[in-house]
């Protein structure tokens, strides 16, 4: 059984006074998320996807189309026994603590008031916001509202998350930490399916996305099968000496760019060898080496230009 | 595995809400003022001087009353589906109609405690006033219920333009229709004098249709030491819970397929 | 702004908020002198109906008839220590109250006697009075007191004694009516118009009174009937003294001398009674008693 399924979902918004230009905000979208896979769900902003994450919360309805999650039809109290949502930019009650707030959600869940207070602890740990449990949230950080928001989407251990950019906002710590989370949910055999239009997230945590574009769907499939590679490599190395840096100027593509000591360039596939060499000196350092792809923007790019674009499937996706 | 109602819960924290909003203090501790200096009246002769304390005192429940029920009752709904609290809410296992009679439910219950402080401080002068009490007082009890009865009404109204309305425009609709019911029998008695059939039948229709605030119009009478007679709190009572019914399933049925912004 | 600097800017602005407050009031006081001839006291009905008030006030009627009687209390006293004689607004504000709390049974009873009251302390409007106690009532069948109230407006300032005994016999049908009613009812019917039966109706008020001014106003009243009975007993002595001695007396201080009176008799409020030049006996003229004009007592009623 599929963790979600969804088919030929649309859905429309009657703008304009007299309610006569609907505007399709989701276009027949077409999706299988796999249960244990971490699928991300990918574009710009106004895609679609936070459409397509209230529609599989039952926060608004479909104008055509259906899914399922785990089988059970959207919306119903059964269903969302099973599934847990961190919406976009959480906002919570914000007269009440962070313990108090896990503890009146826990209440519409099954548990006995031990089993609450279990799991409420639990998660609050889990997104270390135990220091903080008496705080009142009026009084919490974007990052912690953010933590937040996960624990009280896992606080029953549902099977599948759903989470509507789970990294917007966060410093960078901010976002280790909400990665780890996700690690952790995998391991943990979750299914969870975020939203995100950060493209280095989904390449991190991602099993496959899918790429939304203008409510259709562009794309699905693992990321390296959908962004083409380009040819040649993306170096960081670390310098501190002039005549080095001079050596290997000429082996990038492109002007190097530095900052604080490092120094980022694309290099050929022929030149890997010699830069590598190169670092072998006691005063280079490489950090990273990465072959090159096309970003997001490029993609969409190509998308937009090319007339008709059929959503490409990759190898591997299934139907 | 026992699951406490998921209403209750949402009761218990829109109560909680409530409590934690400091208009609300704000509100009580004027309106128990206003009854503490209803005892200053020199000037009136001894035996007025309690009916005015009664009627000063339950106007002035009933006023702040209906200000607290107007002030909680608008942001309701709104103040939730604005600020998206509600996302994270309506991702748990409870139905909109749950989560509406919670709220509904909750409203009330704060009021209920708001009157009860009020009447305490009524009870308060009223003792300092006359340092005993007679059988007659029991009725202040009765125009007290019947103030919360009307209190529950506003409520109702409130919750349902909240669903589909702005705070402002909440407040405005839900003041007009408490003003327009508290001589809708003005209205239909307008009716009966014009000789035309067909303002009769509107003026009738919308007597019936509107809510009916002066049937809870007591106070008066009360202040006087009269009595109110049982048959009619008992059908004030019914009348309260057939009406709010109707409005709180209006509000169900409208935020049921409500898209959520 | 450094620490230090901080403390005097804000004592600063204390100084400069509280000298502007006393300035400004004293500013208002001027204000207040000057704009005296354009206020005057509005002593005006802005709104006139007792049924668009009830509407108005959203089912707090009975608030509003307090906050009225108020007025008409304040304005009654203070057309009294303004010692103006213009009581027109009286009957107009006792309806409004009424009409807002029809039992509000003192303003039935204030109304009652100070709209009957002649210049300069009543409105000295008789038939509005009775107008209102009617509606009394009619709102309020179980109050004997409101029928006293009609059959002593009849009985002393119309002298109408058939609707009197009237009004007292109706009162007296009802179970919790005191039972002189009855007898003031055959008295008056018997009688008419008698400073016993006066003196007895005028004591009820005062007992029955709720209100200080109500029973200030009989208090004055029984004053003044006790004068009256003086001033009768006086002149039977002065009758004595002239049989005894052959001439009128040139002043009170003679009958006693003659044994006929131990002391100069003072009147209720403690002033000493005179005899005028012309050989009556009058109030001192500090006394603020004010004798009652009677009718002659009519003869009994004979059936012919």
């Amino acid at each position: 059984m599929a963790a979600i399924e969804i088919e030929g979902l649309s859905k429309d918004y009657q703008t304009g006074f007299w309610r006569k230009h609907p505007w399709r905000a989701l276009d027949g979208l077409s999706l299988r998320v796999e249960q244990g896979e971490v699928f991300g769900f990918l574009g710009h902003n106004g895609a679609g996807k936070t459409t397509t994450l209230k529609l599989l919360t039952g926060l608004i309805f479909p104008t055509a189309g259906t899914a399922t999650i785990l089988g059970k039809p959207l919306g119903q109290p059964e269903t969302f026994r099973h599934i847990g949502y961190l919406p976009e930019n959480p906002y919570f009650y914000d007269y009440l603590t962070a313990q108090e707030l896990l503890d009146y959600f826990a209440r519409f869940f099954p548990l006995t008031s031990d089993e609450r207070r279990l799991r409420r602890d639990a998660v609050l740990e889990q997104a270390g916001l135990d220091g903080f449990r008496n705080l009142p949230l009026r009084k919490f950080s974007k990052g912690m509202l953010q933590r937040l928001g996960i624990a009280q989407a896992v606080l029953h251990q549902p099977e599948v998350v759903l989470l509507d950019e789970p990294m917007s906002g966060l410093d960078p710590m901010g976002r280790r930490e909400v990665r780890d989370l996700i690690v952790r949910m995998k391991t943990e055999g979750k299914t969870v399916f975020f939203s995100t239009h950060i493209l280095s997230d989904a390449e991190a945590l991602c099993d496959r996305v899918a790429i939304l574009n203008r409510g259709k769907l562009a794309g699905v499939g693992p990321i390296s099968e959908l962004l083409k590679t380009l040819p040649g490599f993306e170096a960081v190395i670390e310098c501190s000496s002039p005549e080095a840096l001079y050596e290997i100027e000429p082996l990038a593509a492109k002007p190097v760019s530095a900052s604080g000591g490092q120094y980022r360039m694309e290099v050929t596939e022929q030149n890997v060898r010699p830069l590598l060499a190169l670092c072998e000196r006691d005063d280079v350092r490489l950090l990273s080496l990465n072959p090159l792809h096309t970003s997001l923007e490029d993609y969409f790019a190509e998308l937009s230009s090319a007339k008709d674009a059929a959503p490409v499937r990759a190898r591997g996706a299934s139907s | 595995m026992k699951n406490s109602s998921p209403t209750l819960a949402v009761t218990l924290n829109t109560f909680r809400e409530a409590v934690r909003d400091r208009v609300l203090y704000n509100l009580v501790a004027f309106a128990v003022i206003l009854i503490a200096s209803a005892v200053l009246f020199g000037e009136i002769s001894i035996g007025i001087q309690k009916t005015i304390l009664i009627n000063l005192g339950l106007s002035s429940i009933s006023v702040f009353g209906l200000l607290i029920s107007i002030f909680l009752g608008i942001g309701l709904v709104f103040k939730e589906v604005d600020k998206r609290s509600l996302y994270a809410l309506l991702s748990k296992p409870v139905r909109r109609s749950q989560f509406i009679i919670g709220k509904f439910l909750g409203l009330n219950l704060t009021l209920a405690v708001n009157t009860a402080l009020m009447s305490a401080g009524l009870w308060a002068a009223l003792y300092y006033l006359a340092r005993r009490f007679e059988a007659p007082d029991l009725f202040i009890w009765v125009a007290i219920y019947f103030i919360l009865l009307q209190l529950f009404l506003v409520t109702a109204i409130c919750l349902f333009f909240s669903c589909f309305s702005t705070p402002l425009l909440s407040a405005i609709f839900t003041f007009l229709l408490y003003v327009i019911g508290t001589f809708s029998a003005d209205l239909r008695a307008f009716g009966e004098m014009t000789q035309n059939a067909s303002w009769k039948a509107l003026t009738s229709f919308l007597y019936y249709l509107l809510p009916n605030f002066s049937d809870f119009s007591v106070a008066a009478a009360v202040s006087h030491g009269k009595p109110v007679a049982g048959g009619l709190i008992l059908l004030n009572t019914l009348y309260t819970l057939c009406y709010a019914a109707v409005l709180l399933a209006a509000s169900v049925a409208i935020f049921a397929r409500k898209d959520l912004k | 702004m450094s620490r230090a600097g901080a403390k005097p800017i804000a004592a600063v602005f204390a100084l400069v908020m509280i000298a502007g407050l006393a300035a400004s009031a004293g500013l208002q006081t001027a204000i207040d002198r000057r704009m005296a001839p354009y206020l005057g006291t509005p002593d005006e009905l802005w709104i006139p109906s007792g049924k668009v008030l009830k509407r108005l006030s959203l089912g707090n009627s009975g608030l509003m008839a307090d906050i009225y009687w108020t007025r008409v209390v304040q304005y009654y006293g203070g057309q009294i220590r303004d010692r103006k004689t213009d009581f027109s607004l009286l009957g107009p504000l006792l309806d409004i109250t009424v009409e807002l709390d029809p039992n509000l049974l003192v303003a039935y009873r204030f109304g009652s006697i100070f709209l009957c009251e002649a210049s300069p302390r009543g409105a000295g409007e008789p038939m509005q009075a009775v107008r209102l106690i009617e509606k009394g009532i009619q709102a309020n069948p179980d109050e004997w007191r409101l029928w006293h109230d009609l059959g002593f407006i009849y009985y002393w300032d119309l002298k109408n004694y058939p609707a009197a005994a009237q009004a007292y016999l109706d009162g007296s049908k009802n179970s919790h009516a005191d039972p002189w009613m009855k007898v003031m009812a055959a008295v008056i019917s018997q009688k008419g118009g008698n400073r016993e039966t006066s003196r007895f109706l005028w004591t009820e008020i005062y007992r029955s009174a709720e209100d200080t001014m109500i029973r200030q106003n009989a208090e004055e009243h029984l004053q003044s009937l006790q004068a009256m009975d003086d001033m009768e007993e006086l002149d039977k002595r002065i009758l004595l003294f002239r049989e005894k001695t052959g001439r009128p007396p040139q002043a009170l201080s003679e009958l006693v001398t003659e044994g006929l009176l131990k002391g100069v008799p003072i009147d209720p409020l403690g002033f000493p009674y005179r005899l005028s030049p012309g050989g009556k006996v009058v109030l001192s003229p500090k006394s603020s008693i004010r004798l009652e004009e009677e009718t002659p007592p009519p003869q009994p009623e004979k059936s012919s």
